[in-house]
């Protein structure tokens, strides 16, 4: 059925969607407190249907945190999350990802010891009907829903170019196939909105700019509306279209890759020097 | 009931439960640092005891001097079974670690058993703790006496190392965020060490009063005295001391009323605790005074 | 090739069967006891494993599951005038003071034997697993601990420390292997399952397996009830394998035997579970010599109780320390793998030979899943 959904979105000209004005995450006053730490502080942020936003800033600044928040790792001190119009704040991250925001971590977190196509195959259980007798029992409808399940997953493999790979212990890979296979992961879930963290993160310039065509590709192939926290400015100005800033937990700044790079807060907080040289 | 007859169960229990928080400083301290169970603990409990006995009961040595030689002894043990069984699977999957933590305490048991004798041996009890004493027209035996300030004066002298020392400074940086404290210089497998020594060495302490109240001693008499303290560590907040003191001082007070007041169920007193587990799981897993404890995402 | 896989298993089950059928009768009762010892083993361990090696969880539970199967079991099979007899200290409790089940509804008995073991772990599992699950290593040793004393304060029901004697000794080996063929094809069937999938997700990472949609306690949860429903009918196999049931029988040594056995297969390796259960079963009877005390000529050697279980402690160690992936690591031997066999031997030895082989551990005889 994710199938279904795919093909629909697909055939929906994605750029129609990206201009319809909805939101379809909506953040407001989020603060994320850790004892006496403030991670996060009164934190808000709309994303519009099909926008690719950036998040950065220096480190520690709680981008992760903010993904944690929105994706049910942590349930915010105060504050909330709207996502589709639904409060989502403090549900679950298994049930969060069921409503259509999937993510990927910071250090790859794969399931290593797997293969690489039963590390997609995972994103699809929450999805699957039968039960864990009929899965014993090996009844018909089990059967039939494992065979569409690995049939969906062989074609996402295909399409994100690792499908030779299906058999491989995902542990084995190399470091940029890992990170795209964790991308990959979340997209089998079906996801409306995607969160990447740091996803050119030990990548060298070649795999990133790899990395920079294949984030454009899937957004437009699914429809996507990503949310995307980087260190590479290449990647950050070159894809974004909207860039927020973070610094020691509170928004510094928004706007555009060229505002941002114009921006004196920004500049004195995070850029620095040599950062000014490349803008 | 009477007050009296309540005040001396409660006195009673404060002097178990004291015994249990020594064994559960141990416990919290090393799954605050390593979220390791360390089975082998109670095990440790087990081991001074014996080497208290045959310092003491069989070579003879002055109180003072068996006692503190098995204390030092037992710390060796406890860092010795960190350096052998736990630290070369430091970055092993947790489950490694904890399979090979059953292992040790099984071998502790079990080694007790052939080397030492199953059978149990009465231990030998120094005179003050014979003593009786009279209070209020009340008599009271010296080891409920001395028993309970020897626990406490331990602590006071723990919560100095832990607060005050810089050692102790250390094992709570190591504790909250292990890879920044490499990061600033700290020796972490040398604070390591040194906590598992200094877990033993309370579980020592305790064991060997442990000996002075119930006399008779046998190899597989740790298990449940730790499986208990373990219950107190979370009951008290895993990973905080205050937290195991005061898990350990309910736990104790739990079990003497239990026997005192209801002694048709005297025979359920370890049941007890395991519901005591249970509730806490449930309805406060954070313990008393614990922090709940996420994975770093 | 799955159809020839189909075939190939369906072959060795009819083996299995007519070898039992064979040897059921013919063979001497040691040599019984030790198989019906090893296919019990077999049911405990491939359940066992479902938690600790499948899912990641560690539970230290299977003797407190056995020993609620084992005295259920006992309860509902042992005949009435028996009960009359075992019971002098204090009467049974009704009702089952008033019914026995006839020996035809033996299976009846071990099925209910395994529901009260998983109604054990609901206990336990639902105030342990809903938290990270770090607990659940001691809760399940306390339980362990907990039924052991209700065994011998609830003299009513178990008769206490002196235990019930007398159980018809029903657990033949059909029944045995039986439920150790069943208990391999349910767990394998759920392992390779879309659900076994999930539990290997959580023992890999479980901040992942959340975030991709895997409700973690519903599947830890799932895992440790099957697990305790297979130990429960191990226990109640056991009880009726050697007649009577106590709670010295399933102390904590029962589930350190369980765990030496999984990590000697393989952590999450059913078919590794299934052979080291059978090599333990055997290496258990022979360590069992050691024990013994002896008399050669004029010379005693005095037994040495308890040294089998130092063997065993510092095997479980050393494997820990240095053999973590045990025989067949996580995977599962394969008739692919079996029928490749020759070949890789040959390959090793010519890689031998040309000295390129750095550890024993590259070639094995495990495979991928089939």
């Amino acid at each position: 059925m994710d199938k279904d959904r795919n093909r629909v979105a697909r055939s929906i000209d994605t750029a129609v969607l990206r201009d319809s004005q909805d939101e379809i995450l909506k953040i407001e006053h989020v603060t994320m407190k850790f004892g006496g730490l403030i991670a996060v502080n009164d934190f808000s942020l709309s994303m519009k249907r099909g926008e690719l936003v950036g998040l950065i800033g220096p480190n520690g600044a709680g981008k992760t945190t903010v993904f944690n928040v929105i994706t049910g790792q942590y349930t915010p001190s105060d504050g909330r999350v709207l996502f589709d119009g639904d409060d989502i704040t403090g549900l679950p991250p298994d049930i969060i990802v069921t409503r259509g925001i999937a993510r990927t971590f910071q250090n790859v977190r794969l399931f290593n010891g797997l293969t690489v196509l039963d590390n997609v195959l995972v994103s699809y259980h929450s999805r699957i009907r039968s039960s864990f007798l009929e899965a014993v029992f090996r009844t018909k409808r089990h059967l039939e829903e494992e065979k569409a399940m690995r049939q969906n997953g062989i074609d996402l493999l295909r399409q994100v170019g690792l499908e030779h790979l299906a058999n491989e212990e995902a542990g084995n890979l190399p470091y940029g196939q890992q990170r795209r296979l964790e991308i990959a992961r979340a997209l089998a879930t079906s996801p409306k909105l995607l969160l990447l963290d740091e996803p050119a993160a030990g990548m060298n310039p070649e795999e990133t700019r790899q990395l920079m065509k294949f984030i454009q590709d899937i957004r437009d192939k699914y429809a996507l509306t990503i949310l995307l926290i980087e260190h590479d400015m290449h990647v950050v100005m070159g894809i974004c279209e909207r860039i927020r800033v973070l610094d020691y937990g509170i928004s510094i700044a928004e706007g555009s890759p060229v505002e941002i790079q114009h921006n004196q807060r920004v500049i004195q907080a995070y850029l620095g020097e040599e950062e000014r040289a490349y803008a | 009931m009477d007050l009296s007859t309540f005040i001396q169960q409660l006195l009673n229990g404060i002097s178990l439960g004291g015994l249990y928080a020594l064994i559960a400083i141990g416990y919290t301290m090393v799954y605050g640092i390593l979220r390791l169970i360390n089975f082998a603990h109670g095990d440790v409990f087990m081991l001074a005891t014996y080497f208290a006995y045959y310092l003491v009961g069989i070579y003879m040595l002055p109180w003072w001097l068996g006692i503190t030689l098995a204390v030092l002894l037992a710390a060796l043990v406890g860092m010795s079974i960190d350096r052998v069984a736990y630290r070369p699977l430091r970055n092993a999957p947790r489950i490694s670690a904890l399979i090979t933590a059953v292992g040790v305490s099984f071998l502790l048991e079990n080694g007790g058993i052939v080397v030492l004798g199953a059978r149990p041996k009465g231990f030998p009890r120094p005179e003050i703790m014979g003593k009786v004493y009279t209070l209020a027209g009340a008599s009271i035996i010296g080891v409920s006496v001395w028993v309970p300030v020897l626990t406490l004066l331990i602590l006071a002298a723990l919560l100095f190392i832990v607060y005050r020392t810089k050692i102790g400074a250390a094992m709570r940086a190591v504790s909250t965020d292990m890879e920044t404290t490499r990061l600033m210089g700290v020796d972490i497998d040398r604070v390591i060490s040194f906590t598992f020594a200094l877990g033993s060495a309370l579980a020592a302490a305790g064991g060997i009063m442990w000996a002075f109240k119930f006399p008779q001693i046998n190899p597989l008499m740790g298990i449940l005295p730790g499986w208990k303290a373990f219950t107190a560590a979370v009951v008290g907040g895993i990973g905080n001391i205050i937290g195991a003191m005061l898990g350990g001082l309910v736990i104790g007070i739990v079990e003497i009323m239990i026997v005192a007041f209801l002694p048709w169920l005297s025979g359920y007193k370890d049941a007890f605790v395991f519901i005591i587990l249970i509730a806490f799981l449930l309805f406060k897993p954070t313990g008393f005074l614990g922090e709940p404890l996420k994975e770093k995402v | 090739m799955k159809e020839r896989n189909f075939r190939l298993n369906l072959a060795l089950i009819v083996l299995i069967a007519l070898s039992v059928w064979w040897a059921k009768d013919r063979l001497n009762p040691y040599i019984l006891r030790v198989l019906n010892t090893a296919a019990i083993y077999i049911v405990a361990a491939v359940s066992y494993n479902l938690v600790n090696g499948v899912t990641g969880q560690f539970s230290l539970g299977p003797n407190a599951f056995m020993a609620l199967g084992g005295f259920t079991v006992a309860l509902l099979m042992l005949p009435l005038p028996q009960k009359e007899m075992v019971y002098f200290l204090q009467p049974l409790i009704w009702p089952f003071n008033s019914f026995s089940l006839p020996q035809w509804l033996f299976g009846l008995s071990l099925i209910l034997a395994g529901l009260v073991a998983t109604a054990g772990a609901f206990i336990v599992g639902v105030p342990c697993l809903r938290l990270r699950g770090d607990y659940l290593a001691i809760a399940t040793f306390g339980f362990g601990e907990i039924v052991i004393v209700l065994a011998n304060n609830a003299i009513s029901i178990t008769n206490g420390a002196l235990g019930i004697k007398g159980i018809p000794e029903y657990s033949t080996l059909p029944w045995t292997v039986g439920c150790a063929v069943i208990t391999v094809l349910f767990i394998r069937n759920l392992v390779n399952s879309s659900y076994g999938r999930a539990m290997k997700a959580i023992r890999e990472d479980e901040v992942a397996a959340e975030a991709m949609g895997i409700n973690l306690f519903r599947h830890k949860m799932l895992a440790f009830a099957v697990s305790a429903f297979f130990a429960g009918v191990s226990g109640g196999l056991l009880a009726t394998l050697i007649t009577t049931v106590s709670p010295s029988l399933f102390m904590f040594t029962m589930t350190f035997n369980l765990l030496i056995i999984i990590v000697l297969g393989g952590l999450g390796s059913i078919t590794g579970s299934t052979v080291t259960a059978i090599i333990f079963a055997v290496l258990q009877e022979l360590l069992r010599e050691v024990e013994a005390p002896r008399t050669i000529g004029p010379i005693h050697i005095p037994g040495i109780t308890g040294m089998r279980m130092i063997v065993f402690s510092i095997m479980l160690i050393l494997l820990m320390l240095f053999y973590r992936r045990g025989l067949f690591g996580k995977g599962e031997a394969s008739w692919d793998g079996l029928f490749a066999l020759p070949g890789r031997v040959r390959e090793f030895f010519e890689r031998l030979r040309r000295k390129e082989v750095k550890s024993w551990t590259r070639t094995g005889i495990e495979s991928h899943d089939q």
